[in-house]
């Protein structure tokens, strides 16, 4: 009994986590806008709180912010010319996804980088490696003496 | 030898960025205003709300905008340094009274000292948005033509003053 109530808890717990998530200023947009808000507001850091989209936060900033979008919205403006109106005024960081522009160029390119360069030492060092190996047949002592640490064949020293 | 080198190279440029990185305050975002117009506002005054003032009215000076609040922690952090910078004169001060009540906002500067030509009221943070304000308080340089030179995210400090905003200021001024 105890443990289909535990079951039954713990199969409702992502339903607290969408109602959670999904969580938006009340609106009196359409639900076609405000679904453009609720996307819009996703792309869009909030700065006060900064590893929170600003649909995810609280902060009277981002609050303010949702209702700024939402107000655009209404005024019929593009979700282009949103996203250009809270860049031109909190810089590109407001985007969570930052443009691909010489400053950001590193930033997207650096890790493609650095895998070409970790690859490219990898192989390079499996050419040294193989270079190294002595592909030369063993001499008869030296098979011997081989045979004997492996504690193979007939040894003179290790007979009991 | 390289072998032995590699590692401390590495740990070397690893050590350099992180102390580097580190050291950066993740809030101050560069602003995108910097060497742009500041933004127009028309807003209501704080001691007499019958009254507005816009960006305008402070063309041909070389001013300061900053953002406070009375419910600013941070701001009566900064708040003697703009008293005293306003008492020498340097520089006039508007301060945009940002999301705050009037009532509270006047007794806040009744009670600390008002070093501002004036403050206006953005009860909603509408013009805030305009300034791209996200911390209070913030500060903005603005010269002769309207154009924002500098921006303060956070308390001035004495040192920022005196090594950033002050020389600039006399140099705008110059101008």
């Amino acid at each position: 009994m105890k443990r289909i109530f535990l079951t039954l808890m713990l199969a409702a717990l992502p339903a607290l986590a969408i109602a959670a998530g999904n969580e938006a200023a009340p609106t009196d947009l359409d639900p076609v806008s405000n679904k453009r808000a609720v996307e819009l507001s996703q792309q869009l850091r909030c700065l006060v709180c900064q590893n929170q989209t600003i649909a995810d936060s609280h902060a009277e900033l981002a609050v303010d912010l949702k209702n700024q979008i939402n107000e655009q919205i209404r005024a019929g403006r593009s979700d282009k010319e949103i996203i250009d109106f809270m860049v031109q005024r909190y810089g590109d960081f407001v985007l969570y996804k930052p443009p691909f522009k010489a400053e950001t160029a590193l930033l997207w390119v650096g890790p493609v980088l650095l895998l070409v360069l970790g690859v490219g030492v990898y192989f390079l060092q499996l050419r040294r490696r193989r270079a190294r190996i002595d592909e030369r047949p063993l001499s008869e002592a030296e098979r011997r003496e081989a045979d004997r640490l492996l504690g193979l064949g007939k040894t003179e020293d290790s007979s009991k | 030898m390289w072998r032995y080198l590699a590692p401390l190279a590495v740990f070397l440029v690893l050590a350099g960025f992180l102390y580097v990185g580190l050291g950066l305050n993740p809030r101050e975002v560069p602003s995108p205003l910097v060497d742009k117009p500041a933004p127009a506002f028309q807003l209501a005054k704080l001691a007499q709300p019958d009254q507005t003032f816009s960006r305008d009215d402070m063309k041909g000076k070389v001013w300061m905008l900053n953002v406070w609040a009375s419910w600013c922690t941070a701001c009566r952090e900064e708040h003697p340094l703009l008293v005293e910078i306003a008492k020498q004169g340097t520089v006039p001060i508007v301060g945009l009274n940002y999301k705050d009540k009037p009532d509270a906002a006047k007794q806040w500067l009744a009670q600390w000292g008002d070093p501002y030509k004036l403050s206006v009221q953005d009860p909603v943070g509408r013009t805030g948005i305009e300034y791209g304000v996200y911390g209070v308080p913030e500060t903005f340089v603005i010269d002769k033509n309207g154009v924002i030179r500098f921006k303060q995210i956070g308390p001035i400090t004495p040192k920022v003053w005196q090594d950033k905003m002050l020389p600039l200021i006399r140099q705008l001024e110059q101008a």
